[in-house]
């Protein structure tokens, strides 16, 4: 299943500054864990030492939010769109 | 969908329209979708704009020129120069003004009908609710996570909308939380990120119109929900990516167990926001990492005197063409990959813009073993004040 993993822009820095990667996933977790495989420094990012998603990291399949899915265990299919939406507070600088 | 209810209060709601007021709003009047009633209605609305940064500038442009009878401004800041990139409510001759009074001048010169209160003070716990109550809809133009909770939590305990933008560099949210029904910020957010781990916009930068679209867009949304028409955004969250110039939306739920707006609520009065993000004292970008320091007169002195210092300058490339100390540069996300370049027998002195970065690379580069190494108390910004004024600012 290839779907799209959607990097924005706060964590393009650890992604080697792309926009986007494509995996071969079945769910939301295994793509996510592609995408820190292939970019390390992310990890941090989006997961906490015992390897949960971090609570102001939103995680979306098209235009779902996966905390009302499966969580991790969404299943992806072919051409599915995951969103990595982090809380973003800049307004006046 | 997404009316509100305008409360009464002790004035009479206006009735009519002044001769110039119909002149004025011309162009509102003769659309079918607001006509003089709608144009009433946005002459008896009060809305409150929280901040008049780079987000309040367009929204207070916008919201004055339709007509909002009463528009509040709260912002506690003075206008810097670095402002005038992005803060387009502002003039060169504002600078060393409070925002909120400048705003107040130049929204007044654009329509002198409407009421303008400037409130000069910060936003707290102690005074949001007060500050509230009187207005119909608030509008969350702010730039931090504690007051961006703290705006959510005194709407939902008021019922009041909130009119909700936000911006990262080339990105931007926008939605409106606080609706009967619908979501509120800790639906989409239940925490915000530790300090230390989203970069600050001070140190991401931004470019200047997208505060402005996104802005405009939260003025949209204000008197789309002040005239009751057209969809709202509330239950959505609109994604804005000004690079790729593309628009995309992602479902926004209530969360049925959400503290605040949920069905068993256990947050029922404002808390001590800087606490719940973990940041000490006031407005701190970030826990102080304690790593041994060195002032830019004390480097000026040892390197006058020929000492063996190596520099190292974790800015980033495009930062180093502004200004630079002719240190080597490896900017601080390449660090961890790039460590071997360092030789620890030499003693090294770190710098970044200010000190914060340089900080972090200090601290990284004692926990991988490095002894003889030093950040730069001030970054380059402090050598430029305490050394060598000919170093440009930025």
């Amino acid at each position: 299943m290839a779907v799209k993993v959607m990097i924005p822009t706060p964590l393009r820095a650890y992604a080697g500054k792309r926009d986007s990667a494509e995996f071969k996933a079945a769910t939301v977790g295994e793509a996510l864990s592609h995408l820190t495989t292939e970019f390390a420094e992310l990890r941090k990012h989006l997961f906490t030492e015992d390897g949960k998603l971090r609570s102001f990291v939103n995680v979306y399949v098209n235009d779902e939010d996966i905390r009302y899915l499966a969580k991790e265990n969404t299943p992806t299919k072919d051409g599915d769109t995951i969103s990595i939406v982090p809380s973003i507070a800049g307004g006046c600088c | 969908m997404g009316t509100i209810t305008q409360p009464q209060t002790g004035a009479k709601a206006a009735a009519t329209l002044s001769n110039d007021e119909i002149l004025r709003y011309s162009r509102h009047l003769i659309m079918p979708e607001v006509g003089m009633e709608g144009q009433l209605k946005l002459k008896n609305a009060k809305v409150l704009l929280i901040g008049t940064g780079g987000l309040g500038a367009p929204l207070g442009l916008y919201l004055a020129a339709a007509g909002v009878g009463k528009l509040g401004l709260v912002d506690f800041d003075v206008v810097d120069f670095t402002n005038l990139q992005r803060q387009v409510t502002f003039g060169t001759s504002d600078v060393g003004k409070f925002k909120s009074e400048a705003a107040r001048e130049r929204l007044s010169n654009l329509n002198p009908a409407i009421e303008i209160q400037a409130f000069e003070t910060k936003l707290t716990s102690e005074n949001a609710l007060e500050l509230f109550k009187d207005f119909d809809v608030i509008v969350d133009g702010t730039d931090n996570f504690p007051t961006r909770y703290l705006v959510n939590d005194a709407c939902i305990l008021l019922g009041k909308p909130n009119v909700y933008g936000s911006i990262f560099r080339f990105e931007g949210q926008a939605t409106v939380f606080g609706m009967p029904d619908g979501p509120c910020y800790r639906c989409l957010y239940p925490e915000p990120p530790p300090p230390g781990l989203v970069p600050s916009c001070a140190e991401g930068g931004v470019l200047g119109v997208l505060p402005g679209i996104v802005g405009s867009i939260q003025a949209m949304e204000t008197i789309k929900l002040l005239l009751g028409i057209g969809d709202s955004l509330a239950g959505r969250l609109l994604l804005f990516d000004a690079l790729g110039m593309k628009f995309r939306e992602l479902k926004l739920r209530k969360n049925p167990n959400c503290p605040m707006c949920g069905e068993h609520r256990t947050i029922t009065k404002l808390i001590d926001y800087y606490e719940f993000c973990g940041v000490r004292g006031e407005e701190a970008p970030g826990p102080d990492l304690q790593v041994p320091e060195i002032t830019p007169r004390e480097l000026k002195s040892r390197l006058d005197c020929g000492d063996d210092l190596y520099i190292l300058d974790v800015r980033e490339p495009h930062e180093y063409q502004i200004c630079n100390l002719n240190g080597h540069l490896i900017p601080l996300g390449e660090l961890t990959r790039r460590v071997h370049e360092l030789d620890s027998s030499r003693e090294i002195v770190a710098h970044c813009r200010s000190g914060k970065r340089s900080a972090e690379a200090v601290d990284f580069l004692r926990k991988a073993g490095f002894r003889k190494i030093l950040n730069l108390k001030g970054g380059i910004l402090a050598w430029s004040d305490e050394v060598d004024p000919t170093v440009p600012k930025y």
